[in-house]
């Protein structure tokens, strides 16, 4: 019998250390799980994909013409309001997106985890994969949507997009990871949930550039250290879009702000999991 | 290399194995934060919020198991079963004591896990085989085999939504079935499908057991339990009672675990309404050969209700099916909040001398199934022959338990029949 399958299950104690080789050994499932929530998604491709555009740009429209033809928000660098709007509406809709399904992830995934033993965090990570894909396809629409505006996106600001999608993923984990094992606990989270993602979405910059909070030092500050998306959509536009320069200041505080969620996130999870089969 | 000090030790090695659950004073399945909220509140103020109260559904329970061999799990209902498979399977971690493993364990304790409805069998087949932890490459390897177990190749582009239920369950059981890890672990998943696909899973699992695999099977059903397994685990409310040859931890179980003509048992706490009592009785005017029986119900809403009684013999081999509401809508059991007590009766007449126990099911009609009691009432048959017989037949005799009522057509003579010659 191979002897490095050996392992003893016992009571947990203190502080779990993440088991990396197994998380490893479990990658096919990950895949599968994320590969599942997809393509049941967009079984019928036709809507499924119409969906995910309609969303963002129905929101956009509307948001267009109240917030800047009514009420007269601009940009602030130049950049046409449409396409500064989207950008940060697709950011948003991707961290929204994935702390919903994050958070609601281990509830309708109960019967495997009362079933069937892996690693718990799979399932929430999944999710991050599947708002991905819910993020690709509108972000396509970008593209459309600048040529049509004429805007030419910054070199500066393509390179910075891999870090800036890494510290998004990382901020809607890290807040997904800690939402999905509270309300494994407590029921009534999820009714909360909607309320509360409504109200973040109005203190990060989506439809008003960062630059209108100049005057209130204090309350730019708090938005930039306490929601690293702020930073994530304020450092996209303005290198992709506006100046084409790369704010490293917001960038830095936004990276190191989605690590300390993530690994917060993660270490409240992880404290939590052995005990998901039992009250879930 | 192995070393004979290695060949020695168990592959499995359980050592003072114990779980305690907490139990709520308010049977509530989950919290609310709102209430969390307010209780914090309550204990800060000095009212004091819930005592909780500590049950242990497993204790002190030791055993090793070597390696190849297949070992059954028996025990009544709240004997700790579940709980021991779902420690073994590391689905729950345990509160106390050790277990050892050394090889890969993969668990079954359902059939069809994770199946999703809106894919294809196709897809089912990667899903539900990742999920137990099979490799991709596993399962591109076995495909072929499993959709040839299941038969179900002609459908394999279908949703499973559109499969009938004996599909589903056939498909399901297909991929577990191809599973090959050192440990396999097995819960009563063989109680579904019809009757020839359970006997063609049984011969899976012994096909499994022989080819030097190590087995863990839990089953209510003590002739599949003797089919497949040498030595038996026989747990009681939690606590260790035997370990040993299969045919006596069986005859200590019926022994032992000889239940009466009446039960009484707590809410079972999920919601659902629960069955709390029941009795069994047979009529004393022995002109009628039928039992009767009662059940209480408890329930907190209106709903309707069909109640199976399930039949087994005294070497747990099963016997039959019989209830109200299940398959006749008219008969169903309309269930009031609160106690609603339903009293019906079944024919025994066909039943041989013995002893037999029953379970009950309450279900929603061909829906779910909302509670179940197994193996909680018993009773003897115990009657004269009638009519003209001068027998009755006995459980003892191996023939079976069932005397079938017979009568004689005709008997024809020819007495010129052509005799061979001798």
């Amino acid at each position: 019998m191979p002897r490095d399958v050996e392992y003893v299950i016992s009571p947990p104690k203190g502080v779990l250390s993440l088991d990396w080789r197994e998380l490893w050994r479990y990658r096919d499932l990950f895949l599968v799980l994320a590969w599942r929530d997809i393509s049941v998604r967009y079984k019928q491709t036709v809507l499924g994909v119409v969906w995910a555009l309609f969303q963002p740009v129905i929101t956009m429209v509307i948001f267009t013409f109240i917030f800047n033809r009514v009420a007269k928000i601009e940009s602030g660098d130049g950049t046409p309001y449409p396409v500064f709007l989207y950008v940060g509406l697709l950011l948003w809709q991707y961290f929204s997106n994935t702390l919903t399904h994050a958070a609601d992830s281990m509830i309708s995934n109960s019967a495997l985890i009362q079933k069937v033993y892996f690693p718990r965090l799979i399932v929430p990570a999944a999710t991050a994969i599947t708002a991905l894909v819910d993020f690709a396809i509108p972000a396509v629409l970008l593209a459309g949507l600048m040529a049509w505006y004429h805007v030419v996106p910054h070199v500066a600001g393509l390179a910075i997009l891999p870090v800036l999608l890494l510290c998004a993923v990382m901020c809607a984990m890290g807040a997904g990871l800690f939402l999905a094992a509270i309300n494994v606990k407590y029921r009534d989270v999820r009714y909360a949930l909607p309320f509360m993602i409504q109200v973040v979405m109005y203190v990060t910059p989506v439809i008003y550039p960062v630059a209108m909070l100049d005057r209130h030092p204090v309350i730019k500050g708090l938005m930039l250290w306490c929601n690293p998306i702020s930073g994530v959509i304020t450092v996209a536009r303005g290198s992709v879009l506006g100046a084409g320069t790369v704010q490293w200041d917001v960038l830095g505080i936004s990276l190191l702000m989605s690590f300390v969620m993530f690994v917060a996130g993660l270490y409240y999870f992880r404290n939590t999991e052995r005990y998901f089969a039992d009250i879930v | 290399m192995r070393t004979s000090s290695e060949m020695s030790r168990p592959i499995i090695d359980v050592q003072g194995i114990g779980k305690r659950y907490r139990i709520g004073a308010r049977r509530e399945r989950y919290l609310s934060l709102r209430d969390e909220i307010v209780k914090g509140f309550r204990r800060v103020v000095g009212r004091g919020g819930d005592s909780a109260t500590d049950f242990w559904a497993l204790r002190d329970v030791s055993f090793g198991v070597e390696e190849g061999d297949a070992v059954g799990i028996i025990g009544r209902n709240g004997a700790g079963k579940s709980t021991l498979l779902k420690i073994l399977s590391k689905i729950t971690p345990p509160t106390e004591g050790t277990i050892t493993m050394r090889g890969r364990v993969a668990s079954l304790l359902e059939v069809g896990t994770g199946f999703h409805p809106e894919l294809t069998g196709r897809e089912n087949i990667y899903l539900n085989g990742a999920i137990l932890g099979m490799t991709r490459r596993e399962i591109v390897r076995k495909f072929d085999e499993i959709v040839a177990f299941a038969e179900v190749d002609k459908f394999l582009d279908t949703p499973v939504k559109r499969y009938s239920s004996g599909m589903y369950v056939r498909l399901a059981f297909a991929v577990a079935a191809h599973l090959e890890p050192e440990i396999l672990v097995v819960d009563e998943v063989l109680a579904v499908g019809d009757a020839e696909f359970q006997k063609k899973c049984l011969g899976k699992m012994g096909e499994v057991a022989r080819g030097g695999r190590t087995v863990l099977f839990v089953s209510h059903n003590m002739s599949a339990i003797q089919a497949l397994c040498k030595k038996t685990l026989l747990l009681h409310q939690g606590r260790f009672k035997s370990y040993g040859l299969t045919n006596d931890a069986v005859h200590e179980y019926l022994a032992t675990a000889a239940p009466t003509s009446s039960f009484e048992r707590p809410v079972q706490g999920n919601g659902e309404p629960t069955i709390t009592k029941g009795t069994v009785s047979i009529p004393k005017d022995s002109g009628r050969d039928e039992l009767d029986l009662a059940a209480t119900i408890l329930s907190d809403r209106s709903v309707r209700l069909g109640l199976d009684v399930f039949l087994q013999d005294a070497n747990g081999t099963p016997i039959g099916l019989g209830g109200i509401g299940v398959r006749s809508p008219e008969t169903v059991i309309d269930v009031r909040p609160g106690e609603t007590t339903v009293r019906w009766f079944i024919d025994i007449s066909g039943l041989a001398l013995g002893s037999y126990v029953m379970s009950l099911l309450l279900q929603h009609p061909n829906v779910a199934m909302v509670d179940r009691v197994d193996q909680c009432l018993a009773f003897d048959v115990n009657r004269p022959p009638k009519g003209v017989a001068t027998h009755v037949i006995d459980q003892r005799w191996g023939h079976g338990s069932v005397e079938f009522r017979t009568g004689i057509i005709n008997v024809a003579h020819s007495p010129k029949a052509d005799l061979p010659a001798s």
